[in-house]
């Protein structure tokens, strides 16, 4: 028994690492290809039919340039960075059910390396410490950019996760549960959280989604490294693939994030049957699809905008949200 | 692509309007009401409506170069031609040097000879395109349309001695046989309608 689980354990984290990791990359062949669709434009479509194999292009072209260390760059923090933030990306992934549980050859698979029973939370939390990427790179570069991006980094992180944690306060006191397989037992029984509760659920799963933009650091919360301001932020002193490790890091982030809204809010995987898989997949495509979206329609905000944004009006609104809840509930 | 749409200069003010942009409001209220109003306009989503319709429509405006060019006008000066005389194919050139002395960067270098007939023959001529600058000043200065801009912006060679010779220049004899020479519409071509803009001499009293 302890084998098989020890067994189990090595190859869904290597499974994971790989599907993510080369998700990571077709990830960003989607994210081309559809801001280009989106501004008339095609995309890359020289590699390969349709430029399908630009991925392995860029791949090629990171692993083989050279890894340049800046002169008066704090050298080991600096090369620390970029691993801070791909690994923590794919620790979050640890208590993410990807699928509900199937059957391989007799076997019971669950599709989730540990089922922790404070699972949103430790989701949270790892993909808060991914922020020291960023910021420990930003400060070791020697680079005004790069120092910019690191204390926009601080300023923005305090301001979403205030809103992160309390927004999903309200289902967490629905569900009395901080595990993901909950959630989603939860759901199977009374419904998808988003329409629970007279709307509390539905302000709870817009206030989550809005702080998802700013916890992967997507556009309209593109901030840190926001490419016609401060260049590329933290990464402006990083090249080959360390700066790949952040890329990883930063698109397994909108992986994961896009698996965690469905699951939390929006019924996860149902009762375990394949439609309920094929439903969290279109689930999991659409959220990563809408990453991809606003970034061709919407302007970035500034970061005094962002922090005017999160404590000023969905802090206030959170907070009400969870009274109410509270209200409701006695 | 006839002239006209090129020599068309006039830059209407029609398509020319000001962008309507609300007063900023000053007081605490009017900005909590802004807020409220836009948030509940989904201003948003006017934006994501917009960039979905354009990829449902996939009216994709993309050049994919090599493969495919874009049209150039007619008066584009790019790489320049010789032609050929239309009734016997001689070559047009009648080497006054008008051109190379017009020539501001001194580019082209030609020399002349009598050949047995006892006519002016251009025996050198070559242009450097790595100096020219592509004014249109030798189109324009030359008597007998001789010189022209094509429309070929690409050259490759190894040598820059190869930019460029007569022989490279002068409209190969089957095109002439096809009667597939290319009359210039473009820099230094008389423009259309211009017979209209003539007017007589006024030299009765
Ligand atoms: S285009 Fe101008 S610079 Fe070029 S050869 Fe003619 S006159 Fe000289
Ligand atoms: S101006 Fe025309 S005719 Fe005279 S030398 Fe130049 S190309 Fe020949």
């Amino acid at each position: 028994m302890e084998v098989a689980y020890l067994i189990e354990t090595v190859i869904k984290v290597v499974v994971i690492l790989l599907v993510f990791s080369a998700l990571a990359g077709i990830g960003t062949y989607f994210e081309r290809k559809i801001l280009a669709f989106m501004q008339r434009r095609l995309g890359p479509m020289n590699v390969g039919p349709f430029g399908l194999l630009q991925v392995a292009a860029d791949g090629i072209k990171l692993f083989t340039k050279e890894d340049i260390i800046p002169t008066n760059v704090v050298a080991p923090i600096f090369k620390m960075a970029p691993v801070i933030t791909a690994s923590t990306a794919f620790m979050a992934a640890a208590a993410i059910p990807f699928l509900p549980e199937f059957e391989i050859f007799g076997y019971t698979v669950h599709p989730i390396v540990a089922d922790i029973n404070i699972g949103i939370l430790y989701i949270l939390g790892i993909m808060g410490v991914g922020l020291y990427g960023p910021l420990l790179g930003g400060m070791a570069s020697a680079n005004k950019f790069a120092l910019l991006s690191a204390a926009r980094g601080a300023a923005v992180f305090i301001s979403y996760e205030v809103v992160t944690g309390l927004s999903i306060l309200a289902p967490i006191m629905m569900v009395g549960s901080l595990s993901l397989i909950d959630f989603n037992n939860y759901q199977i029984e009374n419904g998808w959280i988003v329409f629970n509760l007279y709307g509390v659920g539905f302000v709870a799963f817009i206030l989550f989604w809005i702080a998802a933009f700013a916890e992967t650091g997507r556009t309209p919360f593109h901030l840190i490294a926001n490419d016609h301001e401060i260049i590329d932020g933290f990464g402006t002193e990083y090249s080959g693939m360390r700066w790949g490790l952040f890329f990883i890091g930063e698109y397994a982030n909108m992986f994961f994030i896009s698996f965690v809204i469905p699951l939390l809010f929006l019924g996860g995987y149902g009762d375990g049957s394949l439609l309920g898989a094929l439903a969290l997949l279109g689930k999991v495509a659409f959220f990563f699809f809408f990453f991809l979206w606003t970034r061709a329609a919407w302007p970035d905000v500034r970061p005094d905008q962002l922090m005017w944004l999160c404590w000023k009006v969905l802090m206030p609104i959170a907070v009400v949200n969870i009274l109410i809840a509270a209200i409701i509930m006695i | 692509m006839k002239n006209e749409a090129f020599n068309d200069r006039n830059v209407s003010s029609d398509g020319y309007f000001k962008v309507d942009i609300a007063e900023y409001p000053t007081d605490g209220w009017a900005k909590f009401t802004r807020v409220v109003r836009r948030t509940f306009r989904a201003e948003l989503f006017v934006g994501l409506w917009v960039v979905l319709r354009e990829m449902l429509k996939f009216d994709i405006h993309t050049i994919q170069y090599p493969l495919e060019k874009m049209p150039i006008g007619p008066r584009y000066r790019a790489v320049h031609e010789m032609k050929r005389l239309w009734e016997s194919d001689a070559e047009r050139c009648i080497g006054c040097g008008l051109c190379e002395k017009i020539c501001i960067s001194n580019c082209i270098k030609m020399d002349t000879k009598i050949d047995e007939h006892s006519r002016k023959e251009v025996s050198e001529y070559t242009i450097n395109l790595g100096r020219c600058i592509f004014c249109g000043y030798c189109a324009e200065v030359c008597p007998e349309l001789a010189i022209t801009h094509g429309g070929e912006y690409e050259n490759c060679s190894e040598q820059r001695e190869h930019f460029i010779d007569y022989t490279g220049m002068l409209t190969p004899l089957e095109m002439m046989a096809n009667g597939t020479q290319k009359e210039f519409e473009g820099f230094g071509a008389i423009t259309p309608h211009e017979d209209e803009s003539v007017k007589k001499t006024p030299l009765s009293y």
